[in-house]
């Protein structure tokens, strides 16, 4: 296949998670997102890499960003959590603490 | 038969469509290498757009699996095997179940998801997407490759020797190790529930 149906593949999987971003009213769903952004990302990281020779560092990027995708799930999910406990509810327009 | 059904039946005929269109034109395009390309791409995008379009939150888990295995084969297709058994390894089998105990703390809202909210969300981006896709296949000209160099055998070692060799990737690597680490420990910290919350409470 050509790299231009790869990147194609890619751009909508980013425009997927935005959209999944914008329009739900749940963390959980911008968790997603983002989720879904971060592997429209690693689709041209591999792409790019493959249709270059074949080198080795596009693959390696793509490594660390799932590393970091890890991370940053754990670290969210435990934010989500405090958040449950201090406001009883996932939606993020009802964490408002700071308005006042 | 009301609206919701309505328009779930709609988004019923519109995948089938798009996933038929996709095999169709990768048999076309490249045989059978074009063929499992448009299977991992639709699963991609297709369970992208369900997830966007499910009105629970569980399901709009179980639909970012095909997302993730979508994503997998399409790793699998550019040669990066080590990348693809990660793509499993860390996507469906802990983000995922991590995604899940997520779940269980929304509270089932049908009525969370508003019809006209994903739809005029997903017509705008999609008239976006469709603008910018225009313009990139009218001016940029992709470097043509007439043979590809063959995938490698050795990928997964090639990778873990660019993870210690000293000239390549060995100070990413560690910073990585330390971010890990110091992310999960503080998740953990964040997360575990204060001691007061576990007493019982003195009247």
């Amino acid at each position: 296949m050509a790299l231009g149906a790869y990147v194609a593949v890619s751009a909508a999987l980013f425009a997927l998670g935005i959209v999944c971003i914008i329009v739900r009213r749940n963390v959980l769903y911008v968790l997603m997102g983002i989720e879904m952004i971060l592997n429209a990302a690693n689709i041209n990281f591999v792409a790019f890499s493959r249709f270059n020779g074949n080198s080795l560092d596009g693959r390696m990027f793509a490594v660390f960003v799932i590393i970091l995708a890890a991370a940053e799930a754990a670290v969210a999910l435990a934010i989500i959590l405090n958040v449950f406990y201090l406001f009883h509810s996932v939606k993020p327009s009802e964490a408002d603490f700071l308005r006042e | 038969m009301d609206a919701n059904a309505k328009a779930s039946r709609a988004m019923g005929a519109v995948l089938t469509v798009l996933a038929l269109g996709a095999l169709g034109w990768g048999l076309s395009r490249a045989g059978a290498e074009g063929l499992a390309f448009a299977l991992f791409a639709f699963l991609t995008v297709g369970g992208a757009l369900l997830c966007v379009w499910e009105p629970s939150v569980v399901r709009s888990a179980f639909c970012l699996l095909a997302t993730f295995s979508g994503t997998a084969g399409l790793f699998l297709l550019l040669g990066a095997d080590f990348l693809a058994m990660a793509q499993i390894l860390i996507y469906v089998g802990g983000i995922l179940a991590l995604l899940l105990f997520g779940v269980m703390l929304s509270p089932p809202d049908m009525r969370e998801r508003k019809l006209s909210r994903v739809v005029a969300g997903i017509v705008l981006v999609g008239a976006g997407f469709a603008f910018v896709a225009a313009k990139v296949a009218a001016t940029v000209k992709w470097a043509q490759v007439d043979v590809l160099p063959p995938t490698e055998t050795d990928g997964a070692e090639k990778i873990g020797v660019g993870f210690l060799a000293p000239d390549q990737y060995v100070v990413a690597f560690e910073l990585a190790a330390v971010v890990l680490t110091v992310a999960l420990v503080a998740a953990v910290y964040i997360a575990r529930r204060k001691r007061t919350d576990l007493e019982p409470e003195v009247s």
